[in-house]
C-alpha cells in the first residue's frame, strides 16, 4: 500500500470516530450540566444536610483523576444495569464532570449580587420562583466563560472513554493503525481531527459569550 | 470485611511501588514542564514577533489536543521517524511537553498583570529590556503564578493516571494488573481513589503552605 | 387623619436581633390608609430592618404586625402572599440585571400574578408610563442612569398592585440631580392616595409630603409627629439635634 491511499484509509477510518466523540462530549456534558446545577444549588441555596452531601461529592470527584472514575463507575453501572459502553462511559464522564461544573455554578450563583435574590422576594416570588426565573438566568451568563472552557475540558477528556472500549476518534486511531502498520499517521490524524475540533468550539463559545454577556 | 481486609494486604505493597512511579512521573514532568514553560512563557510576551507565533503553536497545539493522544503519538507514532522511546521516557517528554504549553500560558498571563509601570521605570533608570524582565518583571510574575502552579500541579498529579496505558506500572497500571489478577475490580479502584485522594489533599496542603511562604504584602497583579 | 378608619398597618412591640445585634426593642407603629410615613433617625437605627420586618423579608424575633386586620405574623401566613400586597423599593434598586426594564416590570406579573403574557405587557408598559420611561422600556438596566433605575423599580413595585408601598432610602445612592424625578414620582403616587413608609433624609420631600414623620433611634421609636410639629417644636432634645444635623447637611453639607 502506498502513502496516499494508507493516508486515504486512516483518515476516512478516523472520521467515523468524531461523531462518536461529539457524542461522547454531548452527552457527559449534559449530564454535568444537570449534577453541575443541582450540586451548586444544593451548595448554596440548601440545608446543612444538602450542603454537606453537594461539597463531598465536589471534592472528592476533583481530587480523583477522571479516568479512574470512568473505570469504577463502568464496573458499578455493569452491576446493576446492561449499558452500552457508550452510554456507561459518558455516563461516567458526565459525573465526573459534574463536580467541575458544580464548582463553576456555585461560583456562578454567589457571583449574583444578593439584593437580586430580595428584590425577587419583595414582589412576592417563592424562593423556587427566585432562584429559577431570576438567579439561575444570571448565573448561567456569569459562568458562560468557565463553563466553555469545562466544555472543551470535557472533549479533551472524552478519550478517556478510550479505556472501556467505546469507538471514538483515539480508538479508531489505534485500530486503523494496526492495519496500516503507520501508527504516526494514525495519531497525527487523529491529533489533527482533535485540534480542528477544540478550535471550532472555542469559536462556537467565544460566539456565545459575546452574544450573551450580561452587564452589570 | 475480612474478605476486604484480606485483599487489602494483598494489594497493598504493589500499590505503594505504583505510587512511587505515579509521583516520579508527576514529579519528573512537572520540573520539565517548568524548564519549557519559563522560556516559552517569557519569548510568548517579549520576544519577537515570529517566535512569539511559533510558541503560540506550540501551545495551542498541545492545549489543543488530548494528552492520551499525545501520548500514544510520542510513544507509538515516533519510532515510525525513527526515535524510539522507553515507556517512562515517552510518559516523561508527553507529560512535560503538555504540562510546559499550560505552565507557559500561566506564566504569560502573570507577566501580563505585573504592569506596565514596572518596566517602564525599570527602563527609566536605565535597565535594558532583558534587564528589567530577569530582574524586575519576572521575579514578580513568579510570585503571581504560584496559586496556577499550584492547580497545574495537582492536575499533573491525576493526569499521570493515564500513562498505564502505555503499560508504565504507576498507581493505575498496578491496579489493572491486580483487578483482573483477583477479579476485584470495583474494590481495587476504590482503593485507588482513595490513594489519589490522599495524593492529592497532601499536595495541596503542601503547596498552600508554600504560597504563604513565599506570599509578599501587597503584590497583585493588576486587573484588567 | 380620623380614628374611624381601620388601620392599614398595625406594628406591636416587634424586637429583632441579628447575633447578638438587637437592632429592634420594641417598635409599635400604626398607619391609616393613604397617609405617608417618613422614617428618619441616625444609621443603625432600625429603620431599614423595620421595613424588612414589615413585609416579612426579615420576619420580627417576637411582636406582632396587622395588615388589613390580618396577622401576618401569625404562624400559617404565606409570605409570598403578604409580599404581593406590599411593595418595596431598594436603595441600590436591585433591578433585574438579566431583564430590559419592561421585562424587570413583566416578570412578577407572568410569574406572581400569572398573567398572560399579553397582559402583563400591557400592563408593564401602564406602569412605565406613570413613571414617564416607555422610551426606556427595551433598555437594559445597565444601560439607565441611577434616576431612571430607581423609576422602573417603583413600577416593577406598582405593577404588583400594592397595598402599600416601603421606600428604603430610594435616593440615598443617586446623584443629588437625579433625585429630584424621583421625588416627582412619589409625590404623584403620594397624591393619588397610595400608602406609603418612607425612609429617607430628603427633609423637603418630608415637609412637603409627609403626613407624619417619625424619629426612631436605638431600635425605638423616640417621637412621631407631623411635619410641622416635628420640626418647628420637637418634643425630645435628641430629635431636635437630629433634625437639626440633617437640615444642615440638606442645606450646604453635601
Amino acid at each position: 500500500m502506498d502513502f496516499v491511499q494508507n493516508l486515504v484509509t486512516t483518515f476516512n477510518f478516523i472520521l467515523q470516530g468524531v461523531w462518536v466523540t461529539i457524542g461522547v462530549t454531548l452527552v457527559a456534558l449534559s449530564v454535568g450540566l444537570v449534577f453541575g446545577v443541582a450540586m451548586a444549588m444544593a451548595r448554596v441555596y440548601g440545608n446543612s444536610f444538602l450542603q454537606a452531601v453537594a461539597a463531598v461529592y465536589s471534592v472528592i470527584v476533583r481530587a480523583v483523576p477522571v479516568v479512574v472514575i470512568i473505570f469504577i463507575l463502568f464496573f458499578v453501572i455493569a452491576r446493576f444495569v446492561n449499558l452500552s459502553p457508550f452510554w456507561a462511559g459518558s455516563l461516567a464522564l458526565g459525573f465526573a464532570s459534574g463536580a467541575y461544573q458544580s464548582e463553576i455554578f456555585r461560583g456562578a450563583f454567589q457571583a449574583v449580587p444578593p439584593g437580586q435574590m430580595i428584590a425577587a422576594r419583595a414582589i412576592g416570588m417563592s424562593k423556587l420562583q427566585a432562584i429559577q426565573s431570576i438567579i439561575l438566568p444570571q448565573a448561567v451568563r456569569l459562568a458562560l466563560p468557565a463553563w466553555g472552557n469545562e466544555a472543551t475540558l470535557v472533549l479533551k477528556d472524552s478519550t478517556l472513554v478510550f479505556v472501556v472500549g467505546v469507538p471514538e476518534i483515539l480508538r479508531r486511531a489505534q485500530q486503523v493503525s494496526a492495519r496500516t502498520l503507520e501508527p504516526f499517521m494514525a495519531f497525527s490524524v487523529a491529533m489533527l481531527l482533535y485540534l480542528i475540533l477544540t478550535l471550532v468550539t472555542t469559536q462556537v463559545l467565544q460566539w456565545f459569550e459575546r452574544r450573551y454577556r450580561l452587564q452589570m | 470485611m475480612e474478605a476486604f481486609v484480606q485483599l487489602l494486604n494483598n494489594v497493598l505493597p504493589s500499590l505503594l511501588q505504583g505510587v512511587g512511579v505515579t509521583l516520579q512521573i508527576a514529579a519528573v514532568s512537572l520540573l520539565l514542564g517548568m524548564a519549557i514553560g519559563l522560556p516559552v512563557g517569557v519569548g510568548r510576551v517579549y520576544g519577537p514577533r515570529w517566535l512569539q507565533r511559533a510558541l503560540a503553536a506550540y501551545i495551542t497545539l498541545f492545549q489543543g489536543t488530548p494528552l492520551l493522544i499525545q501520548l500514544f503519538l510520542v510513544y507509538y507514532g515516533l519510532p515510525d521517524l525513527g526515535l524510539t522511546l522507553g515507556r517512562m521516557e515517552a510518559a516523561f517528554l508527553t507529560l512535560g511537553l503538555n504540562s510546559g504549553a499550560y505552565q507557559a500560558e500561566y506564566l504569560r498571563g502573570a507577566l501580563q498583570s505585573v504592569g506596565e509601570g514596572q518596566m517602564t521605570a525599570a527602563r527609566a533608570i536605565g535597565m535594558s529590556k532583558w534587564l528589567a524582565v530577569r530582574s524586575i518583571i519576572l521575579p514578580q510574575a513568579l510570585r503571581l503564578v504560584l496559586p496556577a502552579w499550584s492547580n497545574e500541579a495537582i492536575a499533573m498529579l491525576k493526569y499521570t493516571a493515564v500513562v498505564f496505558l502505555i503499560a508504565v506500572p504507576d498507581l493505575m497500571g498496578q491496579a489493572k494488573i491486580l483487578s483482573s489478577r483477583y477479579f476485584a475490580p470495583i474494590p481495587i479502584y476504590m482503593i485507588v481513589a482513595v490513594f489519589y485522594i490522599v495524593l492529592v489533599g497532601a499536595t495541596y496542603l503542601l503547596l498552600r503552605q508554600l504560597e504563604r511562604k513565599l506570599h509578599i504584602p501587597g503584590l497583585t497583579g493588576e486587573t484588567h | 387623619m380620623s380614628t374611624a378608619t381601620a388601620p392599614i398597618l398595625r406594628i406591636e412591640n416587634i424586637h429583632k436581633s441579628f447575633g447578638e445585634t438587637r437592632v429592634l426593642t420594641g417598635i409599635s407603629l400604626t398607619v391609616q390608609p393613604q397617609e405617608v410615613v417618613v422614617l428618619v433617625g441616625p444609621s443603625g437605627s432600625g429603620k431599614s430592618t423595620l421595613l424588612r420586618c414589615i413585609n416579612l423579608l426579615s420576619p420580627p424575633d417576637s411582636g406582632r404586625i396587622w395588615l388589613e386586620e390580618q396577622e401576618i405574623t401569625a404562624p400559617g401566613v404565606n409570605p409570598d402572599k403578604v409580599r404581593q400586597r406590599i411593595g418595596m423599593v431598594f436603595q441600590d434598586f436591585n433591578l433585574f440585571n438579566h431583564l430590559t426594564a419592561l421585562g424587570n416590570v413583566m416578570i412578577g406579573l407572568t410569574k406572581v400574578r400569572k398573567m398572560s403574557k399579553k397582559e402583563a405587557h400591557d400592563l408593564a408598559m401602564f406602569e412605565l408610563e406613570r413613571v414617564g420611561l416607555v422610551d426606556r422600556a427595551h433598555h437594559y438596566p445597565a444601560q439607565l442612569s441611577g434616576g431612571q433605575k430607581q423609576r422602573v423599580a417603583i413600577a416593577r413595585a406598582l405593577g404588583m398592585d400594592p397595598h402599600m408601598m416601603l421606600f428604603d432610602e430610594p435616593t440615598s445612592a443617586l446623584d443629588p440631580e437625579l433625585t429630584g424625578e424621583v421625588l416627582e414620582v412619589m409625590q404623584q403616587l403620594a397624591r393619588e392616595g397610595m400608602t406609603m413608609i418612607v425612609v429617607s433624609h430628603e427633609m423637603g420631600f418630608a415637609r412637603q409630603v409627609a403626613s407624619r414623620v417619625v424619629f426612631m433611634e436605638g431600635g425605638v421609636v423616640v417621637e412621631e409627629g407631623t411635619p410641622t410639629q416635628m420640626f418647628e417644636q420637637p418634643v425630645h432634645e435628641r430629635t431636635r439635634v437630629f433634625l437639626r444635623k440633617i437640615a444642615d447637611m440638606d442645606s450646604g453639607g453635601r
